[in-house]
């Protein structure tokens, strides 16, 4: 596939658009609509460095895309939304070139669509239910909903009219979130809308969480994300950084001694989970939430800068086939390994990961040994990684998810050589604040448990994102958050 | 957004070992013995540093750290002034199970002095009699001495080169005060990791119980990176939310040296940039004074 840069696809979107304003536009001549592309740095030469891959569509590729959406009455892809974006109506506004227009319908239900539009997973939400997509036999053919929301959000950024959200006059009330996460800030943002005070506890030193210590630069910009934290500080919420809730203060302190009326428990997914094969602990092995956490958040990539060192690697093993899976083996590659295999145990159907991710990490010369799956990973008399013992697998019936389980071929070991291996399997729930709050109800595997309004089994203390769910999206996690907010408001009123 | 803890007072141990007392009120309430903190010496480029808490003042609202430098980040940390402010999070880890165990034996090896002092401090508290092993290479690298001399009820000084106390290895009066009769109920050990290793082995066939508290690499410090692993008794441990301190008998200490040394050669390597930075920076300074002199008296006898 050869690379087309920008100005081409904004060359072919400007005569298209031509075409389509001198025809009245049926849904057959709405179908016919080019699926517009994202436009993104040639893949040779973003695997070296770490600037944005996919660099947002043009205004006339935008119009263009927002065009093809037929606008059905029983809008599919609401129903496929985690929030519920009116997504025919700011597509209105987006073909009629009324960007900032087609922003404010989004932020009636969502408040980071610049980041959601860079990193939900649309193929398997909104665009998955489209009927574009589904008249045209795919879901690649689908209206490109996320790529419109991430441009009209970026045009509100760039046009400077990015602004906080109105917050009505002061309650009296006090608020506390743990967590500066994705379901933290929605849920910060929502609360301090009704008036009550803010103060949101952040055990890092940045705000974001997974969207800066996970997801990389070159998904999504830092600069980005500081910017919404940056917004939410605007409207008066305090940040207590380096704040560690259930070590620095007890859940119980922050309820019966520091007056906050409510509790918002955002903490996320903070336990990786390994494979549990012999050798995961030699020197050389990372979970993917360390690998990242170096290169992202501590910026180890900017050599003498950044003084949190990298492990020099050549040859890089990624476990797993998540959207971790794919930042990691994209983020070794651009830190310098000369070959990065992902391995997996089923094939490319059953990836978790976000088609898109899928794509570019294979433009970028990613390669994927699927259908297999390491049984030990072997290392020399110094204790560093030198290879895997792989085991290849074959799909057999499916299993209780309906994903056919992948089985073992015996006998079918072989050794394969590596200096790094990064395990991206998932995480656990982080125990610190259930361990020190022991009347908070957890299931057995951590998670918190939470009624339909989030609340937790503790009076006036909620939660939501992944210390709830497991490991979920971005956008579920913002859209407990809201949920939370809401219950919150309603019970301080 | 607020995270920022300011150095109260600053003082140079020896030639590498800092003190610095950080105004932290939260840290300095919560925090029990055995707990570590980490540090950064700025919010963009820093390292994470766990270090352990040598003592706090929850009336003043301070926690006291004592570290090397051993890298880039310990190197920039220690050029950090009184009133300049750093970043904090803490207390970390699990406190020491402190009870009244009967004998206790302390021992800590150099850097390693300064957060066994509330351990031994808390032992004393709970009624313990406890005897502390003071080691160190040399004379000048025993820190936290007068504190321990304050509480210990006996007190044994080791250095490698005998510039004070003993010329021993701190492994050589502890298998003394194992084969004392009745022996240690508890021996706690904290040091260079090849040190708590050796100690553990000098134990092991006393049977005496034997803790040990683990430095090991970390970035969060909250359960989230599993940069920390160990095995412990053939199981993986998180040191930062399982421990720091385990059985020291029970750990694989061949995996854990390999582990700390992951990075050794970049460490190593930015150390010596630092020295070279630093003395280069001397060096600019004393030449400026030359060069500032040499124009006054230029200028004087200009000026004549």
């Amino acid at each position: 596939m050869s690379h087309m840069d920008r100005a081409r696809h904004e060359a072919l979107a400007r005569e298209e658009l031509v075409k389509i304003r001198s025809i009245p536009l049926s849904p057959k001549a709405r179908l016919q609509i080019p699926v517009q592309d994202m436009p993104s740095q040639d893949p040779m030469v973003r695997r070296a460095n770490m600037f944005e891959v996919a660099t947002g569509y043009t205004p006339e590729q935008a119009m263009l895309e927002s065009a093809r959406c037929l606008q059905c009455k029983n809008a599919p892809c609401v129903a496929g939304c985690p929030v519920r974006i009116d997504i025919p109506g700011f597509l209105a506004k987006a073909r009629d070139g009324d960007f900032a227009g087609a922003v404010a319908v989004i932020k009636r239900t969502n408040l980071l669509p610049s980041i959601c539009g860079r990193v939900c997973p649309q193929e398997k939400q909104c665009q998955l239910t489209c009927t574009v997509g589904k008249a045209l036999g795919g879901v690649d053919k689908a209206v490109q909903i996320g790529r419109v929301e991430r441009f009209v959000a970026d045009y509100e950024r760039g046009a400077g009219l990015l602004a906080a959200p109105p917050v009505t006059g002061s309650t009296g009330k006090k608020v506390a979130v743990v967590g500066a996460g994705p379901a933290g800030l929605t849920c910060a943002v929502d609360v301090r809308r009704q008036g009550h005070k803010v103060v949101i506890f952040e055990a890092f030193h940045k705000a974001g969480g997974v969207m800066v210590y996970g997801i990389p630069e070159f998904r999504l910009p830092k600069a980005l994300v500081a910017s919404e934290a940056e917004v939410v500080e605007s409207m008066g919420v305090d940040f207590e950084m380096s704040f560690l809730v259930g070590r620095t203060r007890r859940l119980n302190s922050l309820l019966k001694e520091d007056d906050f009326d409510a509790v918002f428990i955002g903490t996320g997914a903070g336990l990786p989970k390994f494979m549990n094969i012999p050798g995961e602990n030699l020197v050389g092995v990372f979970s993917a939430n360390e690998y990242l956490t170096r290169a992202n958040l501590m910026k180890a990539y900017e050599i003498g800068k950044a003084a949190t060192p990298l492990y020099p690697s050549r040859r890089v093993a990624v476990l797993g086939g998540g959207n971790v899976a794919m930042d990691s083996a994209r983020m070794a590659l651009r830190l310098g390994a000369e070959e990065v295999r992902v391995l997996y145990r089923r094939t490319r159907e059953e990836m978790p990961a976000r088609g898109e991710e899928v794509v570019h990490a294979m433009e970028e010369g990613i390669i994927f040994d699927f259908l297999s799956s390491p049984t030990q990973v072997l290392g020399d008399q110094n204790g560093r990684v030198v290879g895997l013992e792989v085991l290849s697998y074959e799909l057999g019936a499916p299993d209780e998810s309906g994903r056919r389980r992948p089985v073992a071929i015996k006998g079918s070991e072989k050794i394969v050589p590596f200096d790094t291996v990064i395990v991206a399997v998932g995480n656990e729930s982080n125990p610190l604040i259930s361990r020190t709050s022991p009347e908070l109800s957890v299931d057995r595997w951590g998670h918190i448990l939470v009624d339909e309004k989030q609340k937790t089994s503790i009076e006036r203390v909620y939660a939501g994102g992944d210390i709830v769910l497991g490991a979920a999206t971005v956008i579920l996690a913002m859209g407990e958050g809201r949920r939370a907010a809401a219950a919150i408001n309603e019970v301080l009123q | 957004m607020h995270s920022e803890h300011k150095i109260l007072s600053k003082r140079q141990l020896s030639e590498e070992v800092y003190r610095m007392e950080i105004l932290a009120p939260l840290v300095a309430k919560e925090r029990k013995a055995g707990q570590f903190v980490i540090v950064q010496y700025d919010e963009e480029y820093s390292e994470r540093i766990p270090l352990t808490i040598a003592d706090a003042d929850e009336e003043k609202g301070t926690v006291t750290l004592i570290f090397q430098t051993v890298g880039a980040s310990t190197h920039k940390l220690a050029l950090k002034n009184v009133g300049d402010s750093i970043v904090l999070l803490g207390p970390l880890g699990n406190p020491t199970h402190i009870e009244n165990y009967g004998w206790a034996v302390c021992v800590g090896g150099g850097i390693g002095l300064a957060p066994l002092h509330p351990i031994v401090k808390a032992l004393k508290n709970a009624g313990n009699r406890v005897t502390v092993i003071s080691g160190a290479r040399t004379a000048e690298l025993l820190i936290m001495q007068e504190e321990m001399k304050a509480l210990a009820d006996e007190h044994i000084i080791v250095t490698d080169d005998g510039s004070a106390g003993r010329k021993a290895l701190v492994t050589e009066p502890l298998k003394e005060l194992c084969s004392r009769d009745p022996k240690p109920d508890l021996v706690v050990t904290i040091g260079p990791p090849i040190m708590m290793k050796f100690c553990a082995a000098t134990t092991q066939p006393f049977g005496v119980k034997t803790l040990a508290s683990l430095n090991t690499i970390m970035i969060d410090g909250t359960g989230m990176c599993g940069g920390c692993r160990v095995t412990v008794g053939g199981k993986t441990k998180f040191v930062c939310v399982d421990g720091p301190e385990f059985d020291a008998h029970e750990v694989d200490w061949a995996q854990m040296l390999s582990r700390l040394g992951a990075y050794k050669s970049i460490e190593q390597a930015a150390h010596d940039r630092c020295h070279l930075e630093m003395s280069l920076q001397k060096l600019a300074k004393a030449q400026g004074a030359a060069q500032d002199a040499a124009e006054t008296i230029t200028e004087r006898s200009n000026n004549r």
